[in-house]
């Protein structure tokens, strides 16, 4: 079965990238960075998560089909994430009603909806 | 496609199942097969990871002082934050997915010895995460931090707090509850491997396991940030 042997050292050098952007994103998250914080901190989970796939999980040298796939369910992920937050986001600003604020009256339940 | 001549009897690895033509075209579907169930895998997490998204949409103060209750609690001495526990128990899994990747990597050159024991250190690894885990649950048991009649949160919206730890516990539980399925598929590996079963020809469930084990450390590369560091700036 003829495969693509990665040398070791790629696994050591993504070893390495890896730690670094551990401690990198473990000491941006002390700094206040304002709305900027989750975008760094997600930035730098991707950029872990995408190192991993590639190299540790062979992705990189694997088979067309296989990238589609990969490719595809990350995808199929932003649409669900993208469109549920799209419609939290067109909301009025007292959705959903706070889970401290007790029951609602059928009336505040309708305007609400 | 490979030349069939039936009234040749042909040499074919007793791996081959007899609906394939080659090691190769059998270890392409079952690579494809594997990812598509690792897609679904991310279907699951990813529902998580939405409800975690609107609810810190929704109530981002609450989110930044739950996330600090449960990095830095006050009183407890540094060793038992759980942002320092967090960040070990990142490297511990980082290590653990580097000796699973050098374990493949020996099963690909036909090192049987040192396949073994990679895939014993990522079992021991993967047993110290699951320790450390364990640690920090009782810590947030101690705290008062576990949903339900006796969460503690001494704020105004204390129930929106109970809906980040709801979500912590759930994410990290259903994470922990990978960790002990790869802990079980590791086994069945080493056992496999140390009768031998794993040539250089055929190797594929190494790959599999490998696989999986790396996507569990692909959530936690999530997981980490989302719910340890978003409390800890002033």
């Amino acid at each position: 079965m003829e495969h693509h042997i990665i040398p070791l050292r790629t696994y050591f050098t993504i070893f390495g990238a890896l730690l670094l952007l551990l401690g990198l994103t473990v000491g941006v998250a002390f700094l206040d960075l304002g709305p900027f914080s989750v975008v760094v901190a997600l930035s730098i989970a991707f950029a872990k998560a995408i190192l991993i796939v590639l190299f540790f999980m062979h992705v990189r040298y694997s088979s067309r089909l296989v990238q589609i796939f990969a490719a595809t369910a990350l995808l199929w992920f932003f649409f669900m994430i993208s469109l549920t937050i799209a419609d939290y986001m067109a909301r009025s600003g007292d959705w959903p009603p706070s889970p401290d604020s007790g029951p609602l009256s059928l009336a505040e339940e309708r305007r609400l909806w | 496609m490979a030349q069939h001549n039936p009234a040749v009897p042909t040499q074919h690895s007793p791996h081959l199942a007899h609906h394939f033509d080659t090691l190769e075209q059998q270890y392409d579907a079952a690579n494809a097969g594997m990812w598509l169930f690792l897609a679904t895998e991310i279907m699951l997490f990813g529902a998580l990871f939405v409800a975690y998204a609107v609810y810190r949409f929704v109530y981002p103060e609450t989110f930044f002082e739950a996330s600090r209750h449960l990095a830095i609690p006050a009183e407890s001495p540094w060793y038992l934050r759980s942002v320092f526990l967090g960040t070990i128990n990142t490297t511990v899994l980082l290590v653990s997915s580097l000796t699973m990747a050098l374990a493949v990597h020996a099963a690909q050159t036909g090192k049987r010895n040192r396949l073994v024991w990679l895939l014993l250190a990522t079992m021991v690894l993967g047993t110290v995460f699951l320790g450390i885990k364990g640690l920090e649950y009782f810590l947030k048991y101690e705290e008062h931090l576990i949903p339900g009649p006796n969460f503690i949160f001494e704020q105004a919206n204390r129930n929106q707090a109970q809906l980040f730890f709801l979500l912590y516990f759930i994410g990290t539980g259903l994470h922990a509850v990978h960790m002990v399925i790869g802990l079980g598929l590791l086994a069945y590996l080493v056992f496999q491997s140390r009768k031998g079963r794993f040539t250089p020809e055929w190797f594929t469930p190494v790959e599999m396991g490998g696989l999986y084990w790396h996507f569990v450390d692909v959530v936690w590369v999530f997981l980490f940030p989302l719910f340890y560091l978003i409390g800890l700036h002033e």
